[in-house]
């Protein structure tokens, strides 16, 4: 038997996760309703109405971020507990479809996450109008989701099939996840300011190598967390 | 920044070369009792072998 | 063999830290803004950069069981990251202690260096829980491999992004550690690192010595045949000691 092409394994497996998801909804709402509940936290916990500028965009992203590693979290459950891991094993398909497909369902996860969190937020919490910020706050947000869906994948693979899943997935992500909230958080810092600025091209750079170098790490050390 | 005098600077100084000092002793302290773990299997591998190869020829125990 | 020559190089380590220590609190000269508090400097930067070194050591001998296969250097990887960790609590306490005599407060963040290593540090501390959780022992040893090679690679990237964030922002007061020091502190510095980095390998075969030697017993254990009163092998986040047994 030879191994299908890569691409159908690839379109099977996001069409299959994309399916689970759709019939449980065990992911993406519980995402966006932790980050309107953060919201209203922030809310209350800075004792704020409205926020512009450096606290807007710490707040933004703390939550995003957040809201993702619940998404991180339950990424690999399903496959660890419902032996889908074995099965995709057992074909002779390329492991790193496997990779890319997480990745980029997570990533599906992360827009739709966005759809619901970013018009929340410039509702309940932005001081400036959206409007004007809207153009470069997608380009952040792009480079950004791909380096979460990037490492994501990876600390779930990682963390999944360990006693101690739900604390260690959190534990090992935070900390990578570090640069990429200090990156999206400095390059929006100017777009909520209440005299916007201009978006800075460096933080655009650095996120994006860090994606390329994490994304490079991941394809490299991904088929050693599916060995068994 | 004006120069710390002694009095004030010498005790931060000695604190830190204390934890280094205090983190090698802490490490020597876990060593120890690895050490005595590996001490004690010896000795009841030797007496495991004393009794397989039977008395007599135990003579360099201690 | 892992405690060949471990003697000497004690010896040796002993000589330089002793050497280091007299000469740091009698030949360098008292620093011109910090007085004698800079002489916390001379402990400080040398732990740091060699517990980062040692991380990064770890992450290459990841990549080398990744590839042998061998679970010697898994063991190899997992005393480097162990010895780190022990400096880097070192790194953290010492580093504390300066931020206070310097600047009056315990912890300062806008310090790139200190910030991010807290974050390093913060990341490694989940190395053992990540081996504990795994029982499996070599699915352990691939997991925590392929973690040790992830942190490996964030160490100088994460240092490069935290520094990048404030360094436009504050001018750094010892931007370039050892570029703009005085002659005998520089000489009294690199003295210090070179200790530093010895006393690191010491307690790295030291270590690397007590497991092989647990090992050894181990496997003469089960040669004579002792193994029905074995004790079930206790869950553990080191590397089992059992699966390199008779190994060098």
């Amino acid at each position: 038997m030879s191994a299908p092409p890569t691409r159908t394994v690839l379109a099977a497996l996001l069409r299959k996760d994309l399916r689970v998801e759709l019939r449980s909804f065990e992911s993406v709402p519980a995402m966006a309703l932790f980050s309107v509940t953060t919201f209203v936290l922030f809310h209350f916990g800075l004792r704020q109405d409205s926020l512009s500028g450096d606290l807007a965009s710490g707040v933004l992203w703390v939550t995003l971020l957040f809201a993702s590693v619940l998404g991180i979290n339950r990424l690999f459950v399903a496959d660890a507990e419902q032996g889908g891991f074995d099965g995709f094993l057992l074909s002779p398909a390329d492991r790193s479809a496997l990779l890319l497909a997480k990745a980029l369902a997570l990533l599906a996860y992360l827009v739709v996450l966005e759809l619901v969190a970013v018009p929340a937020f410039a509702l309940l919490l932005l001081k400036p109008s959206i409007g004007p910020a809207l153009p470069g706050l997608l380009v952040v947000l792009a480079l950004a989701d791909i380096g979460v869906a990037v490492i994501g994948t990876l600390v779930g693979a990682l963390a999944v099939r360990t006693r101690a899943r739900d604390l260690l997935g959190p534990l090992l992500s935070l900390p990578m996840l570090v640069p990429v909230v200090l990156g999206a958080a400095r390059a929006t810092e100017p777009l909520f300011a209440t005299h916007a600025g201009a978006l800075p091209l460096r933080w655009l750079a650095i996120l994006a190598l860090y994606d390329l170098v994490f994304a490079l790490i991941a394809f490299a050390l991904f088929d050693f967390l599916l060995e068994d | 920044m004006a120069q710390l005098p002694l009095h004030t600077a010498g005790p931060y100084v000695a604190a830190a070369y204390i934890v280094f000092v205090a983190l090698i002793l802490l490490y020597v302290a876990i060593m120890a009792g690895k050490l005595s773990r590996i001490e004690r299997e010896l000795g009841e591998l030797t007496e495991l072998a004393q009794r397989t190869r039977g008395p007599g020829d135990g003579q360099d125990a201690l | 063999m892992y405690g060949k020559r471990l003697r000497g190089l004690a010896l040796s380590t002993f000589a330089a830290l002793t050497l280091t220590l007299a000469l740091v609190l009698f030949w360098a000269p008292n620093d011109a803004y910090l007085g004698f508090l800079q002489k916390i400097f001379y402990i400080h930067v040398p732990l740091a950069i060699v517990t980062l070194c040692g991380f990064i050591a770890g992450g290459v001998m990841a990549i080398q069981h990744l590839r042998t296969r061998d679970p010697r250097w898994d063991m190899r990887s997992y005393v480097a990251i162990h010895i780190s960790l022990v400096f880097g609590v070192g790194v953290l306490i010492t580093g504390s202690i300066w931020a206070k005599g310097a600047w009056g407060h315990w912890w300062v963040w806008d310090e790139p260096t200190l910030v991010s290593f807290l974050l390093i540090m913060l990341l490694y501390a989940t190395y053992q829980p990540l081996r504990f959780a795994i029982e499996d022992p070599e699915r352990q040893a691939r997991s925590a491999s392929v973690f040790a090679i992830v942190a490996g690679v964030f160490v100088p990237i994460n240092f490069a992004i935290v520094r990048l964030s404030t360094a436009y922002v504050h001018p750094r007061t010892l931007s370039n550690i050892s570029g703009n020091l005085p002659g005998r502190m520089q000489v009294v510095f690199y003295l210090a690192v070179v200790s530093v980095a010895l006393l690191w390998v010491t307690l790295w075969r030291y270590e690397m010595t007590s497991k092989h030697a647990s090992a050894q017993l181990r496997a003469l254990k089960r040669l004579l045949g002792g193994d029905e009163d074995e004790a079930p092998a206790r869950r553990s986040a080191a590397p089992s000691v059992t699966h390199l047994g008779g190994v060098r």
